[in-house]
């Protein structure tokens, strides 16, 4: 890998250059349905337990934090409101990124990188058969609707993982956390956390293929392009987040 | 009927590193053609070139009117049709037994029933002796059963131009004796163009049409058979005899003033160690025709072959007309 300024260059106009050509083909029919119900069902059993189990520790420490931080301020009767809020609007689909580009993402990169070294991708071009439309279409849509649907078990978790804490173990007034729910929160906060988690899931999974797609120089080859994508997904999600987060706040009006 | 291969002033580099440049050759419609190298002298750079993989920096690839290296995308999906490529390791999809990958071109640009694609699969795969072993998996079979499955995969479609990267390495010399018998018998069958790229000397005496040879960036030579097997160019000689004595040395290039030692000491006849792999015991500097490799007896020949036996038969006497 180069580290000079034309090489990164070329490498994110190269990586906009394949979503674009995935966003060109995905209209393009015969639509690859058994792939994409195949790497739903793989992305899916391999996220959906991790998701579950890292969502209960982070709905935990959200209500912990926010359990004292109501506390010291004496407003112990936003406590439900506040951590439903932090749970929606931020954890769920941070989670979700985190668990579609660690998970899904590796595997889609490892699978195609190990594809492309074997010369499969090659073979498959000279077969006449486009790679993006046969490989990476079904791969970014499938990615895309189980983000969106692990968001949903983020936020269901997250928020019964503050239930359990705020009110079993902090000594919190179910009434009150129950009550105050829906005082700050609102049904959009929840539209814009799965709109976020869909865009996650579409760039984990072409940062993952493009990675695996160019993935050169043997087994090790594949093992660097699966540590480089992780990272520039990694990236890419948290400006994405924050840039989502920014938008929201200017085009969604907020209560109280 | 093949389709003629046009190649022109072809250059490739990556980065600041020349490949080769300036390759001109045509190979001619439904003729066996050889190209011959050093390891590392890109050969099967230039087979990836001819389909499109790579974008060569100048020149041009005329096929079927086409010039390939200006298409677009979307064209080039639709030029590699005609062709088939077998890749070096077979490059099947690990993911899928032998019969699907096989399968998987017909299933995927014809809308022939299962019946039918069935039928086409199981032929292809008696062509190539793989019958049985439909069920296995790319990864359960050996090296030589994989060339063969991917062999049958690259036929399918029945492709006007078959491409083969280095068919007989890995494989041992029973095998490769097969494969070349294959081959020959493929050709006088389909009638498409072919291009096998190797380093076996053995089987680039018997098998084809023409012969080129890739050395040193350049194609030092691309011409008919009995052109290249009986050609004085030093780089020529040494690569068909397989010897060490001669401009290609262990890496890559060799000094020149070595060079004109080393053919003086062979011209006095003590080339000693030069260490002969041909097809049959070369003695150094021999330039023998072998005879060239026959459809088997129950492959009708078309006119072509016909006309190829007559002159073989008239040049090595009868023995060989039956091999």
């Amino acid at each position: 890998m180069s580290l000079s300024p034309t090489g990164a260059l070329r490498q994110s106009g190269n990586l906009f250059a394949m979503a674009l050509d995935v966003a060109r083909t995905m209209p393009r029919r015969p639509f690859q349905v058994r792939e994409f119900i195949q790497q739903a069902w793989f992305i899916a059993s391999v996220t959906i337990l991790p998701t579950a189990l890292v969502s209960i520790p982070f709905g935990a420490v959200i209500a912990l934090q926010i359990g004292s931080l109501t506390r010291q301020l004496g407003a112990q009767s936003f406590s439900g409101a506040a951590s439903v809020l932090a749970v929606l609007r931020e954890a769920s689909p941070i989670v979700t990124a985190l668990l579609i580009a660690g998970a899904g993402g590796t595997a889609i990169c490892a699978d195609l990188g190990a594809r492309k070294i074997r010369e499969e991708i090659d073979a498959m071009q000279v077969l006449g058969i486009d790679p993006i439309h046969r490989l990476v279409v079904p791969r970014v849509l499938a990615s895309m609707v189980v983000a969106v649907l692990l968001n949903g078990l983020v936020s269901v978790v997250g928020v019964a993982g503050g239930y359990f804490f705020n009110v079993i173990l902090q000594n919190g007034t179910p009434g009150a956390y129950l009550a105050s729910f829906t005082t700050l929160a609102q049904l959009s906060d929840l539209w814009a956390a799965e709109l976020k988690a869909l865009v996650f899931g579409a760039i984990a999974a072409i940062v993952a293929s493009y990675k695996g797609l160019t993935a050169k120089g043997g087994p090790k080859g594949v093992g660097d392009a699966v540590n480089q994508s992780v990272v520039i997904t990694f990236m890419l999600l948290f400006v994405t987040n924050f840039v989502m987060t920014a938008v929201y706040f200017q085009i969604v009006p907020q209560r109280g | 009927m093949g389709v003629e291969i046009c190649v022109e002033g072809l250059t490739k580099s990556f980065g600041h590193q020349v490949i080769w440049q300036d390759v001109s050759l045509t190979l001619p419609a439904g003729e066996v053609s050889v190209m011959l190298g050093p390891s590392g002298t890109g050969k099967s750079v230039f087979l990836k070139t001819l389909v499109g993989l790579l974008k060569p920096e100048r020149g041009s690839i005329r096929i079927a009117g086409q010039d390939i290296t200006k298409l677009r995308e979307h064209d080039l999906y639709e030029v590699r049709k005609l062709f088939g490529v077998l890749f070096q390791d077979g490059a099947l999809f690990g993911s899928m037994n032998l019969y699907d990958n096989i399968a998987f071109p017909l299933r995927e640009h014809t809308r022939k029933s299962e019946s039918e694609i069935r039928r086409i699969v199981l032929e292809k795969m008696d062509m190539v002796g793989l019958i049985g072993a439909e069920e296995k998996l790319p990864g359960e079979i050996s090296g030589g059963m994989r060339k063969r499955a991917g062999l049958a995969r690259a036929l399918v479609l029945d492709p006007e131009i078959i491409l083969f990267d280095e068919p007989d390495s890995g494989l041992d010399p029973v095998r490769v004796a097969y494969l070349n018998q294959l081959i020959v018998d493929l050709n006088a069958q389909i009638d498409a163009t072919f291009l096998i790229v190797t380093h076996d000397i053995a089987s680039a005496r018997q098998v084809p049409d023409n012969i080129g040879l890739l050395f040193r960036r350049e194609l030092v030579m691309f011409g008919p058979r009995e052109k290249l097997l009986t050609s004085d160019e030093p780089v020529v000689r040494q690569f068909l005899n397989g010897r060490m004595q001669g401009p290609i040395g262990m890496a890559e290039e060799k000094d020149a003033a070595l060079v004109e030692q080393e053919l003086a000491q062979l011209g006095e006849g003590g080339g000693g160690g030069g260490g002969a792999t041909g097809g049959r015991a070369q003695t150094p500097g021999s330039q023998e025709m072998t005879p060239r490799l026959l459809p088997g007896p129950g492959i009708t020949r078309p006119p072509r072959w016909e006309a190829i036996a007559k002159r073989e038969a008239a040049l090595h006497g009868k023995a060989v007309t039956g091999a």
